[in-house]
């Protein structure tokens, strides 16, 4: 009979529409605003970055897959797109250079038909390692295929070929940055949409219980399977991307420290929400770029950040930016902003001592041929003074300390607004 | 794929749930010793016995979970022994779990929606918003009206009651439509109060179909039940109306042979 026995208000749905304009928008703008080669390079990055842990994500926050050998896929794609490019240099594959990711992604979605149809046979612990296996084979195997893989050199290619449509000839990193952002756009728009589908639901449902998945009706490995394929595609179109950007692709786009990365920062960006891996592509690019060519310690930082995270804010960034979101929604900043601030100074303070600390012993390990004095910002720092050595160990002290005293007051704080708010909610849910 | 709404009994004699010298061993130890059971449609069955008898094991090897070691089991004539659990399901059986078996981090809707999906023929499709599968939305709000939960429809499963929970359980079960339902201790774990709303709730979304139900409680199953089957140590030793199977003499020793039950009977005025 009538299916509208309740009266279903639908909106336009504004937000949403604000929210992906805003995206396009800052996606478009990027470069106008940073304009130095280095900024460049970073933009690109992070595009190609934003979709390849967008698709990690598919398998990790929205199927419960946890893979450590992601770069397989990326990078089975890069190398896909790269011969694909060679070809058409040559004339035996007549595609325009704008579509031979495209070639990348389909290649990545061949290989996770083929691999994944094993690799999702199982869950867990079990298909953790299976992935590891399967990065660590492709990647020993890169140097045994020298015509596929090239070398120790990789492949080369050049992406400045055929006749140039509107001047565009994808020569000037500009013209490959905004290939780049329409990638980045339309592969985020569908990976979304792949969310709001039956298949992207069920996806969830395998995460959260897998056993009664299939007494609704579900082969859960199929659900994985495919799911599998999807994020393989969109992997590989990441990779397809990286050829054009570089214009060369070696084994590294295979190898266990790029499925490291995708992990390790889509984790840290956030697994909860859709959002949370386009921070953490941001975070990648600018760890593995700036904090690199900022100190030999970098890794160090990075390992005790994740731990960090994993420990105490395993929902990532975005979790912690909706909480932050929620409690402003009801109103109730105002009551936390203090204890922000008291946090945030008391933990640089900590942080600078720390760092001083650890930059200083790295100088005196790793930097022995250049003498007792250190940079660090703009202040030289000579590591023989025991000055230096008990002056950051005093900031750290003061700032450790000062840090736990602040996060007892931000606990106590948290916690009422907390209450205050689920109050707030069962008062609403009353009426 | 048979359609789980006709019943094809011709060779079983009309039956919509058979079984057949059923056994199951685990090791050297055989749990299940020849079960024998046939179900009519449209019957409602409570399956009781003392703990150990192998109720949950039963309904482990109805719904696919594991595979008799010997014996068939039927559904509308056709083996299901033996086959993967969703491949029972899309024949027409689905069962209920004695502990929530739910997706946690869905809301109530999103849980009841992916229950109707496979059964709207949505399969595996990625190419479609849920948001515009009118069947498959108009069915999950009616079930969630059944089971009388809208006021929580958007509400995430963890911040359920449990009683609320175990409705949602239900839901979860009768959504995809199948014609045979298994509940798994349905009102485990509820207060007197809460059973007995819960056993209206049972009779109103198992109309037209084919009961099966693992109960301990007396009241429940001498007033839901139109037959009772009663599993000790791997066997069905009676299988009767609730008066005869209350007679018996044989299950009177082996189980019902206590206060306890006489007690419940007597509260629950059968």
């Amino acid at each position: 009979m009538s299916s509208h026995t309740v009266y279903r208000f639908k909106p336009y749905n504004l937000g949403r529409w604000i929210v992906w304009t805003l995206f396009a928008l800052v996606l478009m703008v990027a470069p106008l605003l940073w304009t130095s080669s280095l900024s460049m390079t970073m933009l690109s990055q992070m595009g190609i970055g934003i979709i390849v842990c967008l698709s990690y994500n598919m398998l990790l926050g929205q199927g419960g897959m946890l893979s450590f050998g992601h770069a397989v896929y990326s990078g089975l794609g890069a190398f896909g797109a790269i011969h694909a490019l060679n070809f058409a240099s040559a004339g035996s594959l007549p595609i325009p250079v704008s579509l031979v990711p495209i070639v990348g992604g389909v290649s990545g979605l061949l290989v996770a038909a083929l691999l994944g149809a094993v690799t999702t046979k199982k869950s867990g612990t079990t298909f953790a390692m299976i992935t590891m296996g399967i990065g660590a084979l492709v990647f020993s195997m890169s140097l045994m295929l020298p015509e596929f893989f090239g070398g120790e050199g990789g492949i080369s290619s050049n992406r400045v070929i055929g006749e140039s449509v509107m001047g565009i000839t994808f020569g000037p990193q500009i013209q490959v940055y905004y290939l780049i952002a329409l990638y980045c756009f339309v592969s985020t728009a569908l990976m979304f949409a792949f969310t709001q589908t039956p298949l992207g639901r069920m996806l969830n449902a395998v995460r959260d219980n897998p056993e009664r998945v299939e007494f609704i009706g579900y082969d859960t490995q199929r659900v994985r399977y495919i799911s599998f394929m999807v994020a393989g595609f969109f992997a590989g179109i990441a990779g397809g991307l990286v050829a054009l950007n570089n214009e060369i692709v070696t084994a590294e786009v295979m190898s266990a420290e790029r499925s490291g990365a995708y992990l390790l920062f889509t984790f840290i960006g956030g697994a909860l929400f859709f959002f949370g891996p386009i921070i953490g592509a941001v975070l990648m690019v600018l760890a593995e770029v700036l904090l690199h060519e900022m100190t030999k310690a970098w890794l160090l930082y990075l390992g005790v950040g994740f731990l960090a995270m994993v420990m105490y804010a395993p929902g990532g960034f975005a979790a912690l930016l909706m909480m932050n979101v929620r409690v402003a929604a009801f109103g109730m900043m105002r009551r936390l902003w203090a204890v922000y601030l008291a946090l945030f100074g008391a933990g640089f303070t900590a942080l600078v001592g720390i760092s001083v600390m650890v930059e200083m012993i790295y100088h005196r390990k790793l930097n022995v041929a250049l003498g007792p004095t250190m940079t660090y910002w703009r202040a030289e720092i000579n590591t023989d003074s025991t000055g230096a050595w008990v002056g950051a160990g005093l900031l750290a002290l003061v700032g450790i300390g000062l840090f736990e005293v602040a996060r007892r007051r931000f606990v106590i704080r948290w916690s009422a607004v907390q209450d205050d708010i689920e109050a707030e909610l069962r008062r609403r849910n009353a009426l | 794929m048979s359609n789980p709404n006709q019943s094809s009994s011709a060779s079983s004699g009309g039956f919509a749930l058979e079984l057949r010298d059923v056994r199951k061993s685990f090791g050297k130890t055989e749990i299940i010793r020849g079960a024998q059971l046939q179900v009519k449609e449209g019957e409602r069955v409570a399956l009781i016995g003392p703990n150990g008898a192998g109720k949950s094991t039963l309904f482990n090897l109805i719904s696919g979970r594991m595979a008799p070691s010997s014996g068939e089991i039927l559904l509308n004539g056709e083996r299901i022994d033996g086959r993967k659990p969703y491949e029972v399901n899309r024949r027409g059986l689905a069962r209920s779990f004695q502990v929530s078996n739910l997706f946690p981090r869905l809301s109530v809707f999103e849980n009841l929606r992916c229950a109707v999906l496979w059964s709207m023929g949505e399969g595996y499709a990625f190419w479609r918003f849920l948001s515009k599968l009118d069947a498959a939305n108009a069915r999950a709000e009616e079930v969630l009206g059944m089971i009388r939960l809208q006021r929580k429809r958007d509400v995430s499963v963890s911040s359920l009651t449990y009683a609320e929970q175990r409705a949602l359980e239900i839901g979860v079960t009768i959504a995809g439509g199948g014609k045979v339902i298994l509940l798994d201790e349905p009102t485990a774990g509820m207060s007197k109060s809460e059973t007995a709303n819960f056993v209206q709730l049972i009779r109103e979304v198992t109309v037209g179909k084919t009961l099966l139900t693992v109960e301990h409680d007396m009241g429940v199953v001498f007033g839901l039940a139109d037959r009772i089957a009663v599993l000790v140590y791997g066997e069905v030793i009676a299988f009767d109306t609730p008066e005869k199977v209350r007679g018996n003499e044989r299950v009177r020793e082996a189980y019902l042979g206590s206060t306890l039950a006489d007690q419940q009977t007597a509260e629950a005025g059968v």
